[in-house]
């Protein structure tokens, strides 16, 4: 499972890269492959607010249709529009040309609540 | 096969419409639709070798083995079938009976009997055959329950329900407001009684279980867990999706359950017809009655009528009295089999999937190794370290002429197949069965790129899902 | 016997096998005090007997009358291959389509069944079939609080009160807001709807032929309505569309109905099957099943159940819906029975219901104490007796016909109201003899 250095991740297998004020979101590989091939994806509005811990969009495979949740409470301020087209993006590149949203962040403390790459890493170990 | 709209031919006919006794008559245009529907135009025997065509590609009871567990895909009789068809049930309006009870006198007493047969053969004291479906029982079995609750003043926020339970349980409850609460599975095959007492409070509803449970295993602690339910003001549902396991050894009124629902097209041998219709009709303890839909029938002396005055009733469930043919063909079952036949029904439905365990239990893993009721849950972990799913089997089976195990279900075993060979298939049968079986585990350790070719026999060979759910083709655009 | 093939000997062998020595120790996790305080059903009776203890029930229901009843549902002639082709055991005793390569007859039937309601209705999607036409109003409610996530539905008057009464049924227990319109025999009443409808509405119902017979147009209704965010559903009557605007070409978001008139026998109330169809927009929001065109993996066309994620036995608890079953043997019924009627063959067979029902209406004008309420019409309309209407249904029973299905029953202070339906089956000296009946029963 590939879980790249400088992202922070959820227990919801979502991460989340924070630049400045701003974090783009996404799921990691472990959520790609058990959903199996991504048919659908379902996205929020912009502007729309997310909320800590709260499902924002979903993600539909033939296997089972998921609830994405925030890592951190936002507003929305740019969508994937390549996925609606394209949902496989998040099969093949999860971390990359996979991102769903980009969000700007309320509140920077709220990243407390997240794990780092390697504790992500750990957690992955203890479900397997 | 070619779509029936690229067949005919511009002006072909395959009906003759009566001609006209009356004056020709054009709608006032401004109603009158645009464009014309453009049904393909085909003569009759071109529309017979089309259907009869698709016929032939497909399985059916009547040409292969169905072992799929829960689903109780038993012998379809014929003589049923006739029934239906007697002109006095196919040809009766529904909206007689608003016209005078008088003239339906006979439906009355085919749907009044068998409630009392339903009753009688689940221990309950009402039935109401009005829900279309078994997922339609539980959602009119939901209503009933909080229906009681509103009229007792309990304020109620959960249901319980087993992780092993089916998909429409949970999806049942919350379409009548209420929230799941889960409890796991434990080793043994029950629901877990130590984590079931935990979450028992005043604020649950009900407890809906099944039993013998999608495991195929009996709670021998059951009239425990209802007691336990009942000491809450809780109400025990019993999902009779299992009912074939039973019949004469155990019923649900007698245990502790207050309302059960029925599926008429699993226990009673109802076609399952590619999809439906079924019927799920469901029974009731004691006060619960109050609640049941309306119309109810009466019977004074030897004339049967309807009730239509029940202030408590949550109203109507569906706009008559069910699927009537469907209740029909059940009363004829039931009928035809009597108090023998019924027990012997899960008798030899218990004795062909214990076989089936003994036979396979050393070539496919059991998760619960111990006496199974009607049908019983292997796991192709074993399969597994070869790269060969339980969707690989299952395919490989339709190359051998059987349908193939219900997979993936319950969610709580691995790789789950679920078996249910039922009491009409004959020892051969079942043999033959697990010899493709044994035949499916060796080559999944020698050869198992065979299994994933399949099915190579079939009219089609395995296909992209994934291209159905992304590119959504649901229609012919023409 | 109970189908049971099982000889003595070959249970002994099964029960050496599974190491038991009899059936009744299988049973033993059922200990005494679980096993049942009665099982009093009589006696199994062979075939013979119980068919003719049926066909003696199956004569104690009159149907011999003339039959001007409908109300959702009618008495259409049924073309013998509907049967034939149904009735084949491939079809009927198949199961759900779980497993594509052995089912392609049921999905192609089904994909085909799929193309004709869009057809029919003049949508760009529909389903493969739900119960009955009032579960799929139901549906087609909770999908339109699903899209809009509003909670106000507001109910047109010439709503089937059966479906009306099913859909206060259904919702008791959820958070929607159900308004009534009053009934009424004429076309919508449209400021009684826009005085409901507002920013708050999650859909208008509307049905159309409506109740009472009456045809309308409600392209306006649909604009306002999507001015506001609501939208509308239309229930409808299959057999009408051969010759009335489609909901389609009016700008309906969801269409639904009962699909008895295309080919299922009235049966007493079933089954017969739902149909729900819809805008392409609403697609990933249509319960129960559908089926997708596809490819196998040598590239050969196929058909599967999609969208199956959205169904309970993998969504569970948040499904669209806890649908498991459809209605699949009706809905191939239906098809078969377009196919066989065919482009003109449906548009035929809808036109003569409307000449035979405006030939008796004509007549019927003409009786003393009768009045016809409604135009325009399609195959039904409503008159107003200076009688107790169910006293003259009653009267005219005696007589060998029933003579249309009396409204009181359904509404207060519609005592005198009968619904007259007429389908192409009706004979010209059938309607003749309606009339007379009428005349006699009322005036003499």
């Amino acid at each position: 499972m590939n879980v790249p250095d400088g992202l922070l991740y959820t227990k919801e297998h979502e991460w989340i890269r924070i630049e400045n004020n701003s974090g783009t979101i996404g799921v990691t590989d472990y959520a790609q492959d058990a959903l199996g091939d991504v048919t659908f994806v379902e996205l929020p509005k912009i502007g729309d607010t997310i909320k800590q811990f709260k499902a924002f969009a979903s993600i539909e495979s033939v296997k089972a249709v998921s609830d994405v949740y925030a890592p951190v409470s936002g507003k929305i301020i740019k969508i994937n529009e390549g996925l609606l087209k394209s949902p496989e993006l998040i099969n093949q590149f999860p971390y990359e040309n996979g991102w769903m949203v980009v969000i700007e962040i309320y509140d920077e403390k709220e990243k407390g609540n997240l794990m780092s790459a390697s504790e992500y890493k750990k957690y992955l170990e203890g479900i397997q | 096969m070619q779509l029936i709209f690229k067949k005919g031919v511009k002006s072909r006919r395959g009906i003759k419409i009566p001609r006209s006794d009356v004056p020709a008559k054009e709608i006032p245009l401004k109603y009158k639709r645009t464009k014309r529907p453009s049904l393909p135009e085909l003569s009759e025997l071109d529309v017979v070798r089309h259907f009869t065509r698709l016929a032939q590609l497909n399985f059916s009871i009547d040409t292969n083995f169905y072992p799929l567990g829960s689903c109780t895909m038993k012998y379809n009789p014929k003589f049923t079938e006739q029934i239906e068809r007697l002109n006095g049930f196919s040809n009766l309006h529904p909206l007689f009976t608003y016209i005078s009870e008088g003239v339906v006198q006979g439906v009355l007493e085919v749907i009044y009997e068998t409630e009392r047969l339903l009753c009688e053969i689940t221990g309950m004291d009402e039935f109401t055959t009005q829900p279309l479906a078994g997922a339609h029982g539980e959602l009119t079995g939901l209503l009933l329950i909080a229906a009681f609750h509103k009229y007792k003043g309990n304020k109620k926020k959960y249901v319980i329900v087993p992780d092993s339970s089916h998909g429409t349980n949970p999806a049942s409850v919350s379409t009548c407001g209420y929230e799941t609460i889960v409890i796991p599975t434990d080793k043994d095959g029950y629901m877990n009684l130590k984590l079931y007492k935990e979450k028992l409070n005043q604020d649950v509803a009900a407890v809906i279980l099944t039993c013998p449970n999608t495991l195929g295993i009996f709670n021998p602690h059951i009239k425990e867990v209802c007691d336990l339910a009942h000491s809450v003001d809780a109400l025990m549902y019993y999902d009779g999706a299992n009912l074939n396991a039973i019949m004469g050894r155990c019923r649900p009124g007698d245990i502790g359950f207050d309302i059960v629902h029925l599926n008429l097209h699993k226990t009673f041998s109802t076609p399952h017809g590619g999809g439906g219709p079924g019927a799920g009709p469901v029974g009731v303890k004691g006060e619960i009655s109050k609640f049941l839909p309306i119309p109810r029938i009466i019977k004074r002396k030897d004339i049967f009528t309807l009730e239509y005055h029940r202030p408590n009733s949550i109203g109507h469930i569906a706009p008559f009295f069910g699927n009537f043919s469907v209740i029909l063909k059940t009363y004829a079952y039931i009928m035809f089999l009597g108090k023998e036949g019924l027990i012997s029904v899960s008798e030899h439905a218990v004795l062909n999937a214990n076989y089936l365990r003994t036979r396979l239990r050393d070539y496919y893993d059991l998760p619960y190794d111990r006496t199974c009721m009607h049908e019983c849950v292997f796991s192709a972990s074993r399969q597994i370290k070869n790269g060969i799913h339980a969707i690989d089997i299952a395919k490989y089976l339709i190359d051998k002429g059987f349908h193939p195990p219900t997979i993936y279900f319950p969610i709580i075993v691995k790789e789950a197949l679920m078996i249910e060979p039922t009491e009409t298939e004959s020892k051969e049968t079942l043999d033959d069965f697990i010899s493709a079986m044994i035949e499916i585990a060796k080559l999944a350790e020698e050869n198992p790129k065979i299994l994933k070719d399949a099915p190579v026999t079939t009219p089609v060979r395995r296909l992209d899902e994934v291209k159905a759910a992304r590119e959504l083709k649901l229609r012919w655009e023409g | 016997m109970s189908y049971v093939p099982h000889t003595k000997k070959e249970v002994e062998e099964m029960l050496r096998v599974i190491g038991v020595s009899s059936i009744e120790e299988l049973f033993k996790d059922i200990g005494p005090a679980l096993r049942p305080s009665s099982f009093n059903i009589p006696e199994g009776k062979s075939e013979f007997e119980v068919k003719e203890h049926l066909e003696r029930l199956s004569l104690k229901n009159n149907t011999n009358l003339i039959n001007f009843v409908g109300g959702g549902f009618y008495d259409h002639y049924i073309p013998a291959v509907v049967d034939a082709l149904a009735g084949r055991s491939e079809f009927y005793t198949s199961y759900t389509p779980y497993q594509p390569e052995c089912s392609q007859g049921t999905l192609q039937a089904m994909y085909e069944y799929q193309t004709a309601i869009c057809i029919l209705t003049e949508m760009d999607v529909a389903n493969a079939s739900l119960y009955d036409g009032g579960t799929a109003l139901f549906e087609a409610v909770m999908m339109s609080l699903r899209i809009t996530g509003k909670n106000k539905i507001i109910i047109d008057g010439g709503i089937n009160p059966i479906y009306k009464n099913m859909l206060f049924t259904h919702t008791a227990n959820l958070p929607v807001d159900l308004i009534k319109i009053p009934p009424h025999i004429g076309q919508t009443k449209r400021e009684e709807i826009y005085r409901h409808l507002d920013e708050k509405t999650a859909a208008v119902i509307l049905q159309n032929p409506n109740f009472f017979g009456t045809i309308d147009i409600h392209s306006d209704i649909v604009e306002k309505a999507h001015s506001l965010g609501a939208l509308v559903i239309e229930s409808v009557y299959p057999i009408s569309l051969g010759l009335i605007k489609t909901p389609g070409s009016m700008g309906v978001d969801i269409v639904t109905g009962d699909g008895q008139s295309l080919g299922i026998p009235l049966s007493f109330g079933g089954p017969y099957f739902g149909f729900l169809a819809c805008k392409r927009k609403f697609l990933r929001k249509v319960p129960g099943r559908i089926v997708g065109e596809t490819i196998d993996k040598e590239g050969k066309r196929g058909f599967t159940l999609t969208l199956q994620t959205r169904e309970q036995h993998i969504r569970r608890q948040k499904a669209t819906s806890n649908i498991c079953t459809n209605s699949a043997l009706c809905a191939l019924r239906a098809v078969i029975f377009l196919s066989i009627l065919g482009e003109n063959g449906f548009v035929e067979f809808s036109k003569l219901n409307y000449e035979k029902s405006e030939f008796t209406k004509n007549l019927l004008k003409n009786i003393p104490g009768v009045e016809v309420i409604n135009s325009p019409t399609f195959n039904e309309f409503t008159i107003l007796l200076k009688k107790n209407a169910d006293e003259i249904v009653n009267n005219m029973i005696d007589k060998g016909i029933a003579a249309g299905l009396p409204l009181g029953r359904f509404y207060k202070g519609m005592k005198n109201y009968l619904l007259i339906t007429v389908t192409e089956k009706r004979k010209k000296e059938e309607i003749l003899r309606l009339a007379e009946g009428l005349n006699n029963a009322i005036n003499l």
